[in-house]
């Protein structure tokens, strides 16, 4: 894998987010209460919401626009909503972070 | 490509035709839906417990606006549809919007007979069959003064009942002998006659109304025999007739109703008709079970199921009368071939009569008494062959093999298909299974899962009695409704805890009160934030990551995930150097829309989040604070020019408005809260829907409260005159304190009020000074945090991650 240094874990706020820019639209990175780091893409399933701006709970962001609750492990809808959002790799190496690249270009071939 | 569905009209049929659409096929098709009435979809069945006072508009509503939102449907509320083209496949509403279809159904349900005697059409003369006739009603019911019914059925009936609860004096006429003649025999219209008689209205049957009478309103109402009786309102329940209009000038076949086939399509096969205006095998149906059995077959077809069809079956009614049991079902004439077993106890005040044929129940009235009709109602549909039980059948299933059983243990017994919800056609078993399968708890629980009970809920005592079986001792009915799914704690009480326990921080309140989850929920976590900052201003630290976007922004996020930005104009006054920084803004930043505000501000709106703090720097240098635009707090106060322009004008409306803005802004509230201060009774600043709003006269200042002018319109409650500017002051912050601490998070002032009551507050802001004092103490001391202008501290740098990207990535790889 071919990762990709995105910053370090005290650049995002517990229980926050924060976005890196890449030429296909936003990667939301989440930081949760217990240092767990996930990223998704910025893009709720159902109308496209900035899931980056929701409330992070657990491993879950509630999407800003219409409440759709989404987990971070696996990028589903949970409850009755259904629908998916990409998860992208991340790795910790102490305090830094990193995204998965092949994740990006795969994408923009 | 998804087609396109057009429904005219809103009522309960198409909308559960959506739902169960939804479940279908819910991207099938891109739904549009008119609207007459200028509302969502709510539960008509309880527009009686409406007028009676005994529930409110927002209980009865089924789909709410975020529903149509969640599930892409456009809904135009107030359009009434006046053509249809059938060769452009097009609609066209009374307000201009032509929209194409693909499958059109048509449910513009029904309209209400009026009978055309003379003065049928004086002012005072309604109807009943929505919810701005049960406004109107109960807007008449004020006055306490006379009204009469025509019509002694059903509606007339709950509408009798209703305007009696409202303290009017009221009057039932009734053509026939007896009340409710399609659906009860003699006997039992007597006892019912004899019931609402007792409850202080007048019936008089064999009443034929000659005429309305009245000098430009009604004053009264003339019968063929020459009686006057005087009234103020007269409502007309008479019966209602298919309204098939708009189908018989589009050119499709129309009877009594829109004729359909089986499976609800009318003569142009790309147009349903379902509802109260259908007409299927030459019946149509104004009893809400039907109806939705037309739903489902409706959704059926239009997901291309052809053998989906309509079948008829006798619905039971029932009258929605607090305290009053009655329940009628089939064919209950007499007849040569048909035999009947009565049981009469006059004094429990019983009536109950079977009608047999051939050993088999085809009809059944039970007045006063009626646990027995669900049971009473599967035999009849079974077709079971009563003979073996004859001699108890009516005294009913418990007295069937042996010694009586409690009610529980009737409920108990009851087979799993014997039907418990007649609206919505849901038996014992999907009700027991569904609360089993899916761990159900509460009644809300099993209404939204089952339908059980969600329509007239008069089956909500079998459904609470099912709970109870299905889950023994664990189902409390009078159980407190949790926060969240978070805890079982309700709003009152972890307030009660966070202060008796000293909880100051999120952390603490969920160790100490046992929170099921780790950290909250979306839920959850901004109403703790909010009672912590309100409890402990000067302890407690805001937890920034438990507020929504919009608080933690300070703008409103939009659809496209831009923002918009709102200044502060206090009291709605600007200036000629404020409104030119604001138009440097929006060229500076391109800002795409500048719209002026139902609050008397200015709203910029399509800001890239990145731009916020350059635009609010801009902003601050002309001296702009935030207008909390975005905020569970205070809003705006809205004024008139008051004493210093208007020639009408009694006090210096626009200063006051002024004062309370820069006196209350930044306060957290549990919701938004906006004010007004109108100069004179002709109340231009439109003070008498607001959360608070003050009536500027000449002998001081009228506050008042509780109004409401969005989902609900209401008008407020009058707190109290007071004398001097310096006092109304000091009543609108002990007031609005007083809902600080106690309004559950997300609760506007109008349904705290109503929760609390409207004496208990008047009590402690009017007439009690030390309370009232306390109150305003405990206010401006929580200002001492609260008045810090967030896009300043934003600007010099506070938390400055939130506008930019951690990292931009991938961007050379891609301009290779």
């Amino acid at each position: 894998m071919n990762w990709i240094a995105i910053g370090t874990l005290s650049d995002i706020p517990r229980r926050g987010a924060r976005c890196v820019a890449t030429p296909e639209g936003k990667i939301a990175v989440f930081r949760t209460v217990d240092d767990q780091v996930y990223a998704i893409d910025d893009h709720c399933p159902h109308k496209g919401g900035p899931l980056s701006q929701g409330i992070v709970h657990g491993a879950a962001v509630t999407c800003p626009l219409h409440n759709w609750v989404i987990s971070l492990e696996t990028g589903k809808a949970l409850g009755a909503d259904e629908g998916v959002v990409r998860t992208i790799p991340v790795r910790i190496d102490g305090e830094r972070l990193f995204i998965a690249l092949e994740a990006l270009a795969s994408r923009a071939a | 490509m998804t087609e396109k569905l057009v429904i005219i009209g809103n009522g309960m049929a198409p909308g559960r035709m959506l739902e169960h659409l939804l479940e279908k096929a819910p991207d099938r098709y891109q739904v549009t839906i008119f609207n007459a009435e200028p509302r969502v979809n709510y539960d008509r069945i309880m527009l009686s417990p409406v007028l009676s006072g005994e529930k409110d508009y927002e209980e009865i509503i089924i789909h709410g606006d975020g529903w149509y939102i969640k599930h892409g449907i456009t809904l135009y509320k107030g359009h009434k549809i006046v053509a249809i083209d059938r060769q452009a496949k097009t609609v066209t509403s009374d307000h201009g919007v032509t929209e194409p279809y693909d499958k059109l159904v048509i449910a513009t349900g029904s309209v209400p007979f009026i009978i055309p005697v003379p003065g049928h059409n004086l002012p005072g003369v309604l109807t009943y069959r929505d919810l701005d006739d049960v406004r109107a009603m109960m807007l008449a019911a004020q006055s306490r003064a006379k009204a009469v019914v025509i019509g002694g059925g059903l509606l007339g009936l709950e509408a009798a009942a209703g305007l009696n609860a409202q303290g009017m004096d009221v009057t039932v006429l009734h053509v026939m002998p007896t009340l409710m003649e399609r659906q009860l025999d003699p006997a039992a219209g007597y006892l019912l006659q004899r019931a609402v008689e007792e409850r202080g209205i007048k019936v008089i049957t064999k009443a034929n109304t000659q005429a309305i009478t009245g000098n430009g309103k009604v004053e009264q109402v003339e019968l063929a025999d020459g009686t006057v009786i005087p009234a103020t309102l007269v409502v007309m329940a008479v019966g209602i007739r298919p309204n098939a209009a708009l189908a018989k000038e589009a050119g499709i076949a129309v009877n009594r109703g829109i004729v359909v086939d089986a499976g609800m399509r009318s003569n142009d096969p790309d147009i349903f008709a379902l509802g109260e205006c259908a007409e299927v095998n030459g019946m149509v149906y104004g009893l809400v079970a039907p109806l939705y059995e037309m739903a489902r077959v409706a959704a059926s077809q239009l997901v291309g199921d052809e053998a989906a069809a309509f079948v008829h079956s006798d619905t039971p009614t029932k009258l929605k009368v607090t305290g009053i049991e009655l329940f009628s079902l089939g064919d209950f004439a007499e007849g040569e071939d048909r035999q009947e077993i009565v049981l009469r106890d006059a004094a429990a005040g019983v009536y109950k009569r079977l009608v047999l044929k051939d050993d088999r129940i085809i009809g059944t009235v039970l007045y006063g008494e009626t646990a027995d009709g669900a049971w009473f109602n599967d035999l009849k549909k079974k077709q079971t062959d009563i003979s073996e039980m004859r001699d108890t059948l009516i005294f009913g299933q418990s007295y069937q093999g042996g010694a009586p059983l409690d009610p529980m243990a009737a409920v108990a017994a009851l087979p799993d298909d014997a039907e418990i919800c007649g609206c919505n056609g849901v038996c014992k078993g999907k009700i027991t299974g569904a609360i089993t399968a899916k761990s159900l708890t509460s009644l809300d629980d099993v209404r939204a899962h089952t339908k059980a009970s969600a329509s007239c809920g008069s089956c909500t005592g079998l459904v609470e009695k099912l709970m109870v079986l299905t889950l023994g001792d664990t189902y409390n009915p009078a159980a407190v409704q949790p926060m969240c799914t978070c805890t079982t704690f309700g709003h009152d009480e972890v307030r009660r805890l966070i202060k008796a326990k000293s909880l100051k921080t999120i952390p603490a309140v969920m160790q100490e009160l046992e929170w099921k989850t780790s950290c909250g929920c979306a839920k959850c976590r901004p109403a703790l934030n909010y009672y912590l900052v309100c409890d402990w201003p000067n302890d407690y630290a805001d937890d920034y990551q438990s507020r929504f976007i919009n608080e933690r922004v300070h703008a409103n996020i939009q659809k496209d995930g831009t923002y918009s930005v709102v200044p502060r104009m206090w009291g709605g006054v600007t200036s000629a150097s404020e409104l030119r920084a604001i138009a440097d803004v929006v060229d500076k930043f391109e800002i795409p829309m500048v719209k002026v505000t139902g609050g008397q501000r200015i709203d910029m709106l399509g800001i890239r989040k990145e731009d916020l703090p350059g635009v609010w720097a801009d902003l601050g240098q002309a001296g702009f604070v935030s207008g909390h635009a975005y905020a569970k707090g205070l809003r705006t106060v809205k004024t008139c020019v008051g004493s210093d322009w208007c020639r009408f004008g009694t006090q210096d409306s626009t200063g006051l408005g002024i004062r309370i803005e820069k006196f209350m802004w930044g306060s957290w509230t549990p919701a938004k809260v906006k004010m007004a201060v109108s100069g004179c009774p002709r109340n231009c600043a439109e003070a008498t829907c607001k959360d608070v709003g003050v009536i500027c006269v000449d002998s001081g200042y009228e506050i008042h409260f509780a109004g409401a002018a969005g989902l609900d319109i209401k008008g407020t409650e009058v707190l109290g005159l007071v004398r001097t500017e310096d006092e109304a002051l000091e009543h609108i912050v002990a007031l609005t304190q007083m809902y600080r601490e106690q309004g559950r998070y997300l609760e506007r002032i109008y349904k705290w009020a109503k929760r609390i009551g409207i004496p208990e507050i008047k009590g402690q802001i009017m007439d009690d000074g030390e309370k009232r004092k306390a109150y305003y103490e405990r206010f401006v001391f929580s200002q001492k945090f609260a008045q810090v202008d967030p896009w300043s501290e934003r600007v010099s740098g506070k938390d400055k991650h939130e506008f930019r990207p951690m990292a931009s990535v991938g961007f050379a790889e891609a301009a290779e």
